[in-house]
């Protein structure tokens, strides 16, 4: 059990000249939900893709539930569930009919009510899948990828141009995957996403892995430099420390000895979002 | 099997719910009956010695059913599930790919069977066109061995179709055409030889020959092997360049 759901090591993929993958090494244990972060073609869903076995690798090693991707059959496909980035579903069947299409797709499927109330669609179970919000149709999807009972489920941006609220119920939806115990992969390219999902996390930018790690320690923002900002004679001043306790009384001292305002004063910690920003753009 | 009946049974719900799909492939057939009827209802064709227009248009008309429920319906939609995401996403099942194809088959032939039933019973109540209960096998063998073709060539055509939007306008200019010059909108005697031949060239008047004669009693045989020979084999070509061609991801994207 202790075997890796998903190993990657070394992996590539190229499209001509240009390389999507860059040699990624990756590992997802079992029962976690790993995210997998990085901006608009940085090589996500290429490697997601070949992960679900949809595309070929160029190079490298690649293991998921124990098989090739590229050579599973149909046992494979019984274990795992696929959220395609962008996949409309037929606006003319239901809720139920949907999840009990792809129910009749495997050999032991989960029953379909449960699944649907899994998904929190239970007062839409009878409407059709045409007459829903895209984040309802996001739920549909999930609970197609989950009706098979896999003990992997790939998402690949699962609320990508959603509005806040649509947002929130889909990230319901996948906390509750952690429930049932399943392993998950995640692509998203929103920080706060991944902070609120995963348990660990990789960046990727231009097809290489540039930090990975728990949310909290991704990019050892613990020991990154605090800035301090206030407002003197109507200037802004800015300082970078990376002893921000010290740096403060000193600056505290003088002005309370010189009896003046540090007007505006703030200490200001890099957020994840900086992080990112500053990983992904550097490159 | 139980997993193609399953796949049938829906494919069947998305047909009859889908407005388009009711309107073009049950719906336009009819109005075009009423229409021929109506217009030319009282003058003769001159084929097999002189027949009604309306015997002739019953049969005609079927053949345009029969084409419109396969091949025409398949490539639309095919084309729109392929880049909808949905072909994709269920290749990412168990689900053998064959089972997929087989239910939409299925579906297409059988949308084709009751297009029979419901243009010939339309033909004898409202025009006296004789049903020819004894030939029935060899009409139900003509459009069964039809639709199966074109449904091949409708599989093989979606990998011409590059977009959703496209799907009409390519599907409708191949078909159009070939309705006219293989004399299912015009009837034969009034045709140049010259269109005849062309037409020859492609299945749909093959087809159109096949059905006429397993469906107009006349002097030669009920199943006429030879045009059903061509559309077969139109239809294996259309075969061999589906599962060279055919594809599961979207084109766009």
């Amino acid at each position: 059990m202790s075997d890796p759901v998903i190993s990657i090591s070394g992996l590539r993929k190229s499209y001509g000249e240009v390389e999507a993958v860059r040699g990624i090494d990756l590992e997802v244990r079992r029962g976690e939900v790993f995210a997998f972060l990085g901006p608009n073609g940085a090589g996500k869903t290429t490697t997601v893709e070949i992960l679900e076995g949809y595309r070929k690798r160029s190079g490298g090693e690649v293991t998921v539930l124990g098989e090739d991707p590229e050579r599973a059959g149909r046992g494979w496909r019984e274990r795992i569930g696929i959220v395609l980035q962008s996949c409309r579903l037929d606006p003319y069947l239901t809720v139920r009919e949907s999840i009990a299409l792809y129910a009749g797709y495997y050999r032991a499927p989960r029953p379909i009510e449960e699944t649907i109330a899994h998904v929190g669609l239970e007062s839409k179970a009878d409407a059709r899948v045409g007459s829903l919000s895209g984040g309802q149709c996001r739920r549909v999807d999930v609970g197609m990828a989950l009706i098979g009972d896999p003990d992997l489920l790939f998402l690949d941006e699962p609320t990508t141009g959603f509005d806040p609220s649509a947002r929130r119920q889909a990230w319901e939806t996948i906390a509750g995957l952690r429930e049932l115990g399943k392993t998950v992969l995640l692509t998203t390219h929103y920080m706060d996403e991944a902070q609120r999902l995963a348990d660990r996390v990789a960046v990727i930018a231009k097809g290489e892995i540039v930090a990975r790690g728990t949310p909290e320690s991704l990019g050892n923002r613990e020991s990154r430099p605090a800035r301090i900002v206030y407002r003197e004679a109507g200037r802004e001043v800015s300082l970078e420390t990376t002893t921000p306790v010290r740096t403060l009384n000193e600056l505290t001292g003088k002005a309370l000895a010189e009896g003046r305002e540090l007007e505006g004063l703030e200490v200001v910690r890099p957020s994840l979002e900086d992080v990112y920003l500053e990983l992904t753009e550097q490159r | 099997m139980s997993l193609v009946w399953h796949q049938f049974r829906y494919d069947q719900k998305v047909f009859w719910r889908n407005p388009a799909s009711v309107f073009f492939t049950v719906a336009f057939p009819v109005i075009l009956l009423l229409i021929f009827a109506t217009v030319f209802g009282d003058q003769t064709v001159d084929v097999r010695g002189g027949i009604e227009t309306t015997t002739y248009y019953v049969p005609a008309i079927i053949t345009l059913a029969v084409i419109s429920a396969t091949m025409q319906s398949l490539a639309m939609s095919l084309v729109i599930a392929r880049e909808d995401g949905r072909l994709k996403r269920g290749r990412g099942t168990p689900m053998p790919s064959w089972v997929f194809i087989a239910g939409r088959i299925g579906n297409s032939i059988v949308v084709a069977l009751m297009m029979l039933a419901l243009i010939a019973a339309i033909g004898r109540l409202l025009y006296g066109v004789d049903i020819p209960w004894d030939r029935l096998p060899a009409i139900v063998l003509t459009l069964v061995v039809g639709a199966a073709a074109f449904c091949c060539l409708g599989i093989a055509l979606t990998a011409a179709i590059p977009s959703q939007d496209a799907a009409a306008p390519i599907v409708n200019a191949l078909l159009l055409p070939l309705y006219f010059l293989s004399g299912v909108f015009i009837p034969d005697d009034q045709l140049p030889s010259g269109v005849i031949h062309f037409a020859d060239a492609f299945p749909i008047r093959h087809f159109f020959e096949a059905f006429f004669d397993a469906y107009v009693p006349g002097n030669g045989a009920a199943v006429s092997w030879d045009n059903l020979a061509v559309v077969a084999v139109w239809g294996a070509v259309g075969l061999l360049l589906a599962a060279r061609f055919f594809r599961w991801t979207p084109r766009a994207g």
